[in-house]
């Protein structure tokens, strides 16, 4: 079973990386990501006048960060929404590769013969699933590592480095962050397998981000507040959600259905 | 090696529409090491059937088998026995085509996958150009690279649909010869085509088929079948009494003069036209050389589309 697995992981790879452009998702995106609140934090270091900014601050938040400076308060903010992109980062990377792994086939017309190979539906889909979450996971850890040991560096106290590293994101970045791209896979190979373009596979696996947005969204206008208990909450709700979708995939993606019905 | 009894294949269009039946009761035997010719027109059913016995799609009703594998119980085994290469068969354009045998080695299972990747690049002619990209090779390589794909894990059963659709008259020439040396290897192989020139020189039998199987046989009795055997005796000169002299043998089925020529309807022509002959001497005639006439397989192939099995009425043209 590995082993063909192993082989639509490396044939995806092998013909995957060719592609600037998705090499370009895989690889530009996380670096941005990472340089971003990097340069954020190099700048606001040391800056006296940040501790004024706290008075814009959602009041839920300033009474969260009590026991930290005022300064040190209005960077653990603008780090709360950057480590949000932290976790945003594995669902969107894959989206790209999946979405492209089923209908790509069916275009370049190679699904028939690799369907009439002895590969069951559970190794094909493995194959390609891996192949899309591995990368974006990796990305995403490594970039998270290198803004982990950097941070400090460039003068983020230790308040705010310890915040960077604490359990609610050490848990959102390596345990959520790969459930959202388990999840964003998933749907964007159900949806490649159900439709006959590309970019329609692309544009609809794309939906997938908007929940993570609201999130996002609803943290910064201080309607939500990140804690260990939101996190711990929000990896059962993950894990529910992947297995939901794995026993879906399971059941929609049918051989026949595939070659017959989506040309 | 393939079997079908009453195959049937339906697929369902829409809720509240009855299905639209592809394959309809479909019954053909291929023996181990026979080359089939399916033929039938777009639509027919054949790409369906080849689909079917493949494992690739499930059948509505009836039973089939491959080298004793049954279809929709067996399909792993029998996706791992059989070779199949599609209408269109696509390659992965950025990898190379070595990079692509590979991965069909591997998914087959091949035990040695670097020597059988380069026995069928050097069979087929690749070997030069394995490190090439598949999406920069022309037409007729990518077909043959096709075909060195489907016979990577040394299939008992290969199914050819379209081998040589589109390519050049030497790319199809070289993909013919190719089919032809796997059947001297003992391969069975199952040839869908629309090329009937190319089916009656490859196969050892052909079924016509239109959703339903119209008739099958060997190329030489379906032209039995429908035309008769048709002997074609030139002479120097022919003289008007010599018709009725031939038709009064009792076994002529008809008769034509054409230029100089005496064209003779026979059942039996390996014992008839020693008497014609023998007849004609006799009778002063002077025999330049006889042969027969072989009608091509497309006129068999159209009464049969188009009026099924039935014989056609009159003289044929020869």
């Amino acid at each position: 079973m590995f082993e063909r697995v192993k082989t639509i992981l490396d044939k995806e790879w092998n013909e995957v990386f060719k592609n600037k452009m998705v090499l370009f998702t895989v690889i530009f995106m996380p670096l941005l990501f990472t340089l971003m609140p990097l340069i954020m934090l190099g700048v606001t270091s040391g800056d006296p006048s940040m501790a004024g900014e706290t008075t814009d601050m959602p009041a839920a938040f300033t009474a969260a960060c009590e026991n930290v400076s005022a300064g040190d308060c209005v960077q653990i903010f603008m780090m709360n929404e950057f480590m949000l992109l932290f976790m945003m980062m594995p669902l969107i990377i894959p989206i790209n590769i999946a979405a492209y792994s089923i209908v790509g086939e069916k275009t370049t017309r190679s699904l028939e013969p690799l369907l009439a190979t002895p590969i069951s539906t559970v190794e094909l889909l493995l194959g390609k699933g891996l192949a899309a979450t591995l990368p974006a996971v990796f990305a995403t850890w490594l970039c998270f590592g290198i803004f982990a040991i950097a941070a400090p560096l460039i003068g983020a106290s230790q308040a705010v480095v310890s915040y960077i590293i604490s359990p609610i994101w050490l848990i959102g970045v390596l345990v959520i962050g790969p459930l959202f791209a388990v999840a964003s896979v998933i749907i964007a190979l159900i949806v490649s397998s159900r439709v006959s373009d590309p970019r329609v596979a692309e544009q609809i696996s794309a939906v997938v981000i908007i929940p993570v947005l609201a999130v996002l969204f609803a943290q910064i206008g201080g309607i939500l507040i990140l804690d260990v208990q939101a996190m711990i909450l929000g990896v059962m709700v993950m894990l529910a959600a992947d297995i939901g979708l794995v026993a879906l995939a399971a059941q929609l993606f049918q051989r026949e259905v595939i070659l017959t019905r989506w040309k | 090696m393939i079997r079908t009894e009453r195959l049937t294949k339906q697929f369902q269009t829409r809720k509240g529409q009855p299905p639209f039946t592809a394959v309809n009761d479909l019954t053909i035997h291929v023996e181990e090491g026979e080359v089939f010719g399916f033929l039938g027109p777009n639509g027919a059913g054949k790409t369906t059937t080849v689909r079917m016995l493949t494992s690739l799609i499930g059948a509505t009703s009836g039973f089939a088998s491959v080298n004793g594998a049954v279809i929709g119980k067996d399909d792993t085994k029998i996706r791992s026995t059989v070779g199949i290469l599609t209408e269109t068969p696509g390659m992965y354009d950025r990898l190379s085509a070595e990079k692509n045998l590979t991965i069909y080695a591997r998914l087959y299972g091949v035990s040695d996958v670097k020597g059988q990747v380069e026995k069928y690049l050097r069979m087929l002619g690749l070997w030069d150009r394995r490190n090439d990209e598949a999406g920069s090779f022309s037409k007729g390589m990518r077909q043959k690279l096709a075909i060195a794909r489907a016979l990577l894990h040394e299939p008992k059963v290969l199914f050819l649909d379209e081998p040589t659709s589109g390519l050049d008259p030497e790319a199809a020439k070289l993909v013919r010869d190719f089919i032809e040396d796997l059947k001297t290897e003992g391969r069975t192989i199952f040839l869908c085509t629309h090329n009937l020139d190319e089916a009656d020189r490859l196969c050892d039998r052909i079924a016509i088929f239109k959703k339903e199987l119209i008739a099958v046989d060997t190329p030489d009795a379906l032209r039995q079948r429908l035309f008769g055997r048709k002997i074609a005796f030139h002479l120097a000169n022919v003289d008007p009494t010599w018709t009725q002299m031939i038709l009064n043998l009792g076994f002529t089925k008809d008769l034509q003069v054409i230029d100089n020529k005496l064209v003779v309807s026979l059942d039996n022509p390996e014992e008839q036209d020693p008497i014609i002959i023998k007849a004609l001497v006799e009778a002063g005639a002077k025999i330049q050389f006889v042969g027969e006439l072989r009608h091509p397989l497309e006129d068999i192939y159209l009464q049969m589309i188009h009026n099924g099995n039935s014989k056609p009425e009159g003289v044929q043209h020869v």
